[in-house]
């Protein structure tokens, strides 16, 4: 009932955006990188109550890690942490998974400044795989 | 759950504590099997007519018109599988609304993989069926039309006599699915050209697991469930005495009261008022004036229904919502969708169904209660617009 991290950093390192309003999920994941470690991480949450937990919980998990460590975080990672989902709402931790590497994708093309996109958005795979 | 307060009634309602006493003595005293010769079982025969009696009362039918079924989705499967498969010779259309519940959507649906052909009518932005679309779709193939008498999420009432008179016309069947209606808004069956019409004990203080179909005399329907010649061969299966005696109680007890409802009304009222002033941004689902009493559907802007409930259920307040994840797919209400709202608007729905024991306090605490939830959840939204 009290997620920890909510909120915007105002210069972000990195923003990632995904999910989709229309199947009732957004999350957007702001990161603050120093050297190449995750100082500091905040989110917003558009969605059920597992789509707020799991955004709070990747966001404990990927905390002070290097943007290495932080790649290797799994939505099953966030789920264990969270005892456990319902099977439906696996994907909403799948959103989890996805936001952080969304946010670490848009920080490395800011650095290069390869895509001068503010923020980088990620489709929802579950919608994906099950619209086929 | 002594603090609880209950706002779900259109999902179902707490068994009134005269229903429960009506039928104690049918699980262990009086259990006879109706059909049996002997006089225990006679006894149980009689309570079973005697609550026909009783649920005809209160629709306004004959006793030999009320068919007793195990719930609301039965009925409707009956009635509509029963029409289609009795009168295939005739025709294979069926015309029904965008907004039925599923009990009726998902019979259709599988309607049309054996070989029937379905026209679903779309509805306003008050979910009130075209009038005009309907009478267009009728082809000479035209068996049933199926609307419901309310709509369960929104509580809009249709216009059922206009659609009962349409197809009386066109001498075409029609069914009503009035789960949501009956014990809430008076239905006399004598006005009004309905040949079937579907409801359930549990939306009205009664049991779950006991409802009726009533089917006007000299209609032609085939049974669902074949077997002995319970309810004049219309639906097999020994007699759920206790249930039915519930159902008996419940639908004379709903006729006593059927003007409560101008009293749940108030309530209601008052909640929507409140929310309105307290909370911007939000929107009222639903014809404003042909709507049931008790039902209070909204969208809340920039927030999801799930969370919301989950943060209402902390604070022992129930509720429902359109929203995908209580419908455990990936789209929010039908019905919702139906009457044109777009899906990130619909997910943020919320439905407070009122009943005979909600108070004046409760809604208080509810108008003290969401207020802080939806602004909490708006701050953490990334679609609530800043400053």
């Amino acid at each position: 009932m009290n997620p920890r991290n909510m909120g915007e950093i105002p210069d972000p390192d990195g923003i990632g955006e995904v999910g989709n309003p229309v199947c009732g999920d957004l999350m957007k994941i702001y990161i603050k990188v120093e050297g190449n470690v995750i100082a500091d991480i905040k989110f917003k949450t558009f969605g059920c109550g597992a789509a707020i937990a799991t955004s709070s919980m990747v966001t404990e998990l990927v905390k002070g890690k290097t943007i290495d460590d932080a790649l290797k975080v799994t939505n099953k990672d966030v789920a264990e942490e969270l005892d456990g989902l319902p099977p439906i709402k696996m994907h909403c931790s799948l959103l989890a998974e996805e936001g952080i590497k969304a946010a670490i994708k848009n920080y490395h093309n800011r650095k290069t400044k390869k895509h001068p996109h503010p923020f980088n958005k990620s489709v929802c795979t579950y919608i994906e795989s099950h619209s086929k | 759950m002594q603090d609880l307060i209950y706002m779900d009634h259109n999902a179902t309602t707490p068994v009134d504590n005269r229903v429960l006493e009506a039928m104690l003595p049918y699980f262990s005293e009086k259990y006879g099997n109706p059909s049996s010769i002997y006089r225990l079982a006679k006894e149980c025969d009689l309570a079973k007519e005697k609550s026909r009696e009783k649920v005809a009362g209160l629709i306004g039918a004959k006793p030999a018109e009320v068919f007793f079924t195990s719930c609301g989705t039965e009925s409707d499967n009956l009635a509509i599988k029963g029409v289609c498969f009795a009168n295939k010779e005739r025709g294979n259309h069926i015309i029904t609304s965008k907004i039925e519940h599923h009990a009726v959507l998902s019979t259709c649906k599988w309607l049309e993989k054996e070989g029937f052909e379905v026209s679903y009518i779309g509805v306003d932005k008050y979910g009130i069926v075209n009038l005009h679309e309907l009478e267009k779709s009728i082809t000479d193939k035209t068996i049933l039309i199926s609307i419901m008498y309310a709509n369960n999420e929104v509580g809009t009432i249709e216009p059922i006599a206009d659609i009962a008179d349409i197809a009386k016309t066109r001498d075409i069947y029609f069914h009503t699915d009035a789960v949501q209606a009956v014990g809430k808004i008076p239905i006399n069956i004598k006005d009004l050209e309905i040949d079937l019409l579907s409801l359930s004990a549990h939306k009205l203080y009664g049991p779950k697991g006991i409802g009726a179909l009533y089917i006007k005399k000299g209609a032609n329907i085939d049974p669902l469930l074949h077997g002995g010649h319970h309810e004049r061969n219309k639906r097999a299966g020994t007699e759920n005495v206790p249930g039915i005696v519930g159902l008996g109680v419940a639908s004379e007890i709903a006729s006593e009261d059927i003007e409560k409802s101008k009293e749940i009304k108030i309530l209601r009222d008052k909640l929507e008022k409140g929310l309105l002033e307290r909370i911007d941004d939000i929107k009222i689902n639903g014809h404003p004036e042909k709507r049931l009493d008790g039902t209070l559907n909204l969208c809340i802007k920039y927030v999801e229904g799930e969370s919301m409930l989950i943060h209402l259920d902390y604070n022992n307040i129930a509720a429902s919502s359109g929203s995908a994840c209580t419908s455990g797919s990936l789209e929010p209400s039908h019905v919702l969708t139906a009457m044109g709202i777009s899906p990130e608007i619909a997910h943020g729905s919320l439905r407070f169904s009122l009943g005979k024991e909600n108070t004046e306090e409760q809604v208080n605490k509810i108008l003290e209660t969401l207020p802080p939830i939806v602004e909490k959840l708006r701050a953490m939204s990334p679609l609530y617009p800043e400053g």
